[in-house]
């Protein structure tokens, strides 16, 4: 009894929350990869562009809800997200044409180019600020929960509960379909295996008739969507607060970095690896001990290896001892 | 006239010209063979016949018509094809993707080639799941030569398509060569095994410096004492 009630404790404290967190990031970090892999460069806007994504998708919630539209158990902002996609793709390939463009035709450097998309991180920063200002907005709507712990500890009668949140629920659905959708465009279809073939080798692409700006073009609009996603998954589990989004851009960026950027695989292993690295490592294991040790063996601390306060930094070790250690990451980076 | 042709090419990278007064040409169903030392601009010829190169006076010919301005992806479009000295095969693709990709311009049936293509290289159907990269460099090569064979392509251009294999094995790639020169492409090629390659050469070109030494037919350029003794290592 001991033994299962630790066993959910970890379950709903560190399994639950490190999987849909995971999920969150792998998205995050498939598009700074399929940028990267195509592009060449680090897109340091990518967090402001899931804030723009959502942001549109709140709008267009609320715009939903008014006209009495919703999807019952479910947010009503899973429907709201075509609008929020569509708006991002704009916005990203207005930014690709106005801004990368012309560095693409200079050639320029790829550090050129992560400065340059700094400077479109202020301007995607400022816009939403100016738009939907820097509070906190809660657009989260429907059944919250699709298991309570007080059902779960009815239902099993143990003491310890565990929790599944809707949000949680449709995290890790949404990033299943969406990452077997994204693996079968890259491996089965002609511009998804032309978009590898560019990001392997450019110059032969080139001399097998691919077209350059067509396969950008598609980069975009996959890392839009991708974006969009993985910020409204963000909001609805956490609550939109633009903020969050720059913060969320170092675990991001970690976990395409750990799995080997440029790699699609290597960034959702990623995601998994800094989520469950910054979950367990602030995860305080008291209760979890004393389920399982004997009477006398009680811990009088909390043994919590770090607070809270400090997730970022695990994501910043993680970050620099791979770099140390194996700095392709684990799945050999670069080329998708 | 031949059929491909680039007159008085001349150009470079940069400021300063690499190719000077560079003239080359292939004639349907011949093979014509470009030697000389390395660093001759042999490479820098092929890539100006491709347009990945800005030429400053000369102009590239296919079948009469002028196709100086056009850019590399108009050129596959017009039936060339072309396998350069490095990086030739997508490395981390299947065998059988790096064919597809070859025929990327086509929107018919490619099947009909792709067999044509494991017809004239058996092994890469038996490697066809293979990612690219983890081919010998002879199997590599012939991924390179099979992809661009699959535009079905009038003008085949090769850079140094024996590099870094067997002498067996480069029998059997000239050998390969020769079959495709035979169904009515132009080939174009730059090899380093001189002999071996004007034995099978309709014609051949000597370039030094970036520009032509000696042009004439392959046997004649292998019974020229001055060429033996210069390029052929006597
Ligand atoms: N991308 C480049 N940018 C600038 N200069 C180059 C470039 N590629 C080649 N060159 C220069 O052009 C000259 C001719 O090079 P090229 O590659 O055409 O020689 P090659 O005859 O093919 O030699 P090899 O037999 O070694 O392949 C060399 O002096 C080289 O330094
Ligand atoms: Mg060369």
């Amino acid at each position: 009894m001991n033994f299962l009630n630790a066993i959910t404790l970890i379950g709903n404290y560190l399994f639950i929350p490190g999987l849909t967190y995971g999920c969150q990031l792998a998205l995050g970090a498939l598009g700074v990869t399929l940028i990267y892999a195509i592009l060449r460069y680090s897109n340091f806007a990518h967090g402001e562009t899931m804030a723009f994504g959502t942001m549109v998708t709140i709008f267009a919630t609320w715009g939903l809800q008014k006209l009495g539209v919703s999807l019952g158990p479910l947010p009503t902002a899973l429907i709201a997200m075509p609008v929020g996609i569509l708006m991002t793709v704009v916005l990203c390939l207005v930014s690709d044409r106005v801004v990368y463009r012309y560095h693409r035709k200079q050639r320029s450097d790829p550090v050129i180019f992560l400065i340059a998309s700094i400077g479109v991180m202020f301007l995607y920063n400022g816009l939403i600020r100016f738009v939907i200002g820097p509070d906190d907005q809660i657009f989260t709507d429907g059944e919250r929960f699709i298991i309570t712990a007080r059902e779960f500890k009815t239902l099993t009668g143990l003491k310890e509960g565990l929790a599944f949140k809707t949000t949680q629920g449709i995290t890790i659905v949404v990033t299943a379909v969406i990452v077997a959708a994204l693996f079968w465009f890259l491996n089965k279809t002609r511009t998804g295996k032309s978009m590898r073939a560019y990001s392997d080798n450019e110059d032969l692409a080139l001399l097998s008739g691919i077209n350059p700006d067509r396969v950008v073009m598609v980069a975009w609009i996959l890392t839009a969507a991708l974006a969009t996603i993985a910020g409204t998954l963000y909001g609805l589990d956490k609550s939109f607060k633009p903020f969050t989004y720059l913060q969320i851009l170092l675990p991001i960026f970690a976990a395409a970095i750990v799995g080997g950027i440029g790699s699609p695989v290597g960034a959702i292993a990623g995601g998994f690896v800094i989520a469950f690295s910054e979950v367990a490592v602030t995860f305080a294991y008291r209760k979890f001990v004393s389920y399982l040790a004997p009477e006398s063996w009680q811990p009088d601390g909390l043994l919590q290896l770090l607070s809270t306060d400090y997730k970022f930094a695990v994501s910043f070790s993680i970050l620099v001892i791979v770099l140390l250690v194996r700095p392709t990451g684990i799945f050999r980076g670069r080329s998708i | 006239m031949s059929f491909l042709t680039g007159n008085n090419m001349t150009g470079g990278y940069g400021a300063a010209d690499i190719l000077h007064d560079c003239t080359i040409g292939v004639e349907k169903g011949e093979i014509a063979v470009v030697v000389g030392p390395n660093g001759a601009g042999k490479s820098t010829a092929m890539k100006a016949l491709f347009g990945m190169l800005d030429l400053r006076q000369g102009e590239v010919l296919i079948g009469g018509e002028n196709i100086t301005s056009l850019t590399p992806q108009d050129r596959v479009t017009r039936g060339m094809g072309f396998v350069p000295q490095t990086s030739n095969v997508f490395t981390t693709m299947s065998v059988e993707e790096n064919l597809e990709m070859g025929a990327f311009i086509r929107q018919d049936d490619i099947r009909g080639t792709m067999n044509q293509v494991y017809d004239l290289f058996p092994i890469l159907k038996e490697k066809r799941r293979q990612p690219a990269g983890e081919l010998s460099g002879g199997q590599r090569q012939q991924v390179a030569v099979g992809r661009a064979l699959m535009t079905q392509p009038e003008v085949l251009m090769l850079d140094e398509p024996t590099a870094g294999v067997s002498p067996i094995v480069m029998d059997e790639l000239f050998d390969r060569i020769i079959e495709i020169a035979r169904t009515g492409i132009a080939v174009l090629m730059v090899e380093q095994n001189a002999k071996q390659a004007l034995q099978i050469a309709d014609k051949g070109y000597v370039l030094v410096q970036g520009a032509n030494r000696y042009t004439d037919t392959g046997a004649a350029l292998l019974a020229n004492p001055d060429v033996r003794k210069a390029f052929l290592g006597g």
